[in-house]
């Protein structure tokens, strides 16, 4: 399998779904999905999907786990069992544990913690169906579920990975160029929309990983066009709350 | 805004309830079937009023029992998402959880809607395990009967993908057929509140309630498979007649999967 040759490009430069190399799989959006939590979103990019959920500001048990300055956040990462071809067994593991410290720290950055002393946010992140990007498109809607449960946040929290395959970089890897590709790296962002800018990004990257074999020159493409694509999710996260609310966005788009 | 206990227990034996259903009414149920586009081999979301269900079908090869070489098997599993309910945790199944795969996996197999000698390969060697994973997404009450309609309802969407004798493998990515369904049970649940019937409690419902008594029943009215809940009990007279009131209920139920999977 692993000499397998794989034709990553087709003639006109289309990769193995049909996308360019800097497009995004198609990507839907929506809040408020769920009624028991108090704020949820559901993301599907490709045939990607998570639903995420935010519990909190509440009190947070048992009480040695408190921060007497600031709100502590459990983070939950979990496949459902059909979420991938092969049956997933049920549970925890180490991978779905490291996938919640780093979006746990993430995320983190863009919350103003500080403002709920000893209370818990409880996050969490159900795959329901995978195709490459779970913990990104994770975090992207773990960030949509914390602003519709009204979490203050000092931006928007948007995750995309960029990959190289055949020696091109390519945005918003699918679960073949992510298992067979050269390499993955997801990133996050914290953006932002001022209203006398037309910056919506600011250069704080708070998730960054990588896994395979890439001179430095190819993970600085990656990194810059990892964070087009979160600039664009932020606007179609931005888009999904707003109209969630039915804010008019005005003339931004 | 919560409900006061006592409330809906007087409410109860005046025979209204809080949201203008009458004593045996469902709420809204919604289904819709290949919810899971890829990797299922068969799923159904499911919602009754504000219960939301995500079943998923899974099919692999495995070695049969040694004491069943020709028969496949069937595996139900159910997860208490926290994200449903503020009151579940992460970490393995607990008794509302368990309960509940074994009630919906206790309908499907005693009424043999799976053929499981259908499901075998090559005897005492391979057979098909069919894997009928129960996601509980949002619970606002009667996850029971939620989650028997959403397995049933992905059953019936579901299909078998071919083993290919040479790789040694499920070749997954051709539908090769149905999973084939010789009958179609479906659970109802009913409650007893300060002496009354009531079908489909909601979650503070739940919190005023005595007693459940679920019934799962086939397409000929068979009854299959039968769970008695919560602390209180149950006349022999009022069994009859909740198993009478089920069969009635279930077969509207079979006629929405029917629906669903046009």
């Amino acid at each position: 399998m692993a000499d397998e040759e794989i034709e990553w490009f087709d003639e006109e430069g289309n990769r193995v779904d049909g996308r360019k190399a800097d497009e995004l799989r198609e990507t839907e959006m929506e809040v408020g999905v769920l009624e028991e939590a108090d704020g949820s979103a559901m993301v599907e990019i490709g045939n990607t999907r998570v639903i995420a959920s935010v519990f909190g500001p509440q009190d947070l048990h048992p009480k040695h786990l408190q921060e007497s300055d600031r709100a502590v956040i459990k983070m939950r990462y979990n496949m459902a069992p059909f979420s991938v071809d092969d049956r997933m067994s049920p549970g925890p593991n180490r991978r779905a544990q490291e996938i919640e410290l780093v979006a746990k720290n993430a995320l983190k950055p863009a919350l103003e913690l500080e403002r709920f002393p000893t209370a818990g946010i409880d996050i969490s992140m159900e795959v329901v169906e995978s195709d490459g990007g779970t913990r990104v498109t994770g975090i992207t809607a773990a960030s949509l579920a914390l602003a519709d449960a009204g979490i203050p946040m000092k931006g928007m929290v948007s995750a995309c990975a960029a990959g190289v395959v055949d020696d091109t970089p390519v945005l918003d890897v699918n679960g073949k160029e992510d298992k067979k590709g050269n390499a993955d790296i997801p990133i996050a962002t914290i953006n932002r929309t001022d209203d006398d800018t037309e910056s919506t990004q600011d250069d704080r990257v708070t998730l960054l990983q990588m896994d395979g074999d890439l001179t430095t020159e190819q993970v600085d493409e990656c990194v810059e066009l990892a964070k087009k694509g979160c600039e664009k999710l932020y606007r179609q996260q931005r888009r999904t709350i707003l109209q969630k609310y039915n804010v008019s966005e005005g003339d931004q788009e | 805004m919560k409900l006061n206990q006592r409330d809906i227990k007087q409410k109860a034996v005046e025979g209204v309830r809080h949201d203008g259903r009458n004593l045996e009414e469902y709420r809204d149920i919604e289904i819709e079937t290949d919810y899971i586009n890829e990797t299922s081999n068969g799923s159904a979301m499911v919602s009754i009023g504000d219960t939301k269900v995500l079943v998923g079908i899974s099919i692999d090869v495995e070695e049969p029992y040694p004491d069943r070489p020709e028969s496949g098997t069937i595996v139900t599993n159910a997860e208490l998402a926290p994200m449903a309910d503020r009151d579940f945790e992460s970490g393995p199944p607990r008794e509302p959880g368990v309960e509940l795969a074994r009630v919906v996996d206790r309908g499907i197999r005693e009424s043999e809607a799976i053929d499981l000698e259908e499901l075998c390969i090559e005897p005492g060697e391979k057979v098909y395990t069919v894997f009928i994973d129960v996601h509980v997404l949002n619970n606002d009450g009667n996850l029971i009967d939620c989650s028997s309609l959403a397995a049933m309802a992905a059953l019936k969407s579901g299909h078998l993908p071919e083993y290919d004798e040479e790789k040694g493998s499920l070749n997954r990515d051709q539908k090769w057929k149905d999973i084939e369904l010789t009958t179609e049970p479906v659970t109802a649940t009913v409650c007893k509140i300060n002496g009354e019937m009531v079908f489909d409690t909601t979650r503070e419902e739940q919190e005023a309630q005595e007693a459940r008594l679920t019934v799962s029943i086939d397409q000929d009215g068979q009854v299959v498979a039968m769970q008695k809940g919560g602390t209180n009990s149950f006349t022999s007279d009022e069994i009859s007649q909740a198993m009478n009131k089920v069969k009635d209920k279930t077969q509207e139920f079979r006629s929405l999967i029917d629906k669903s999977v046009e």
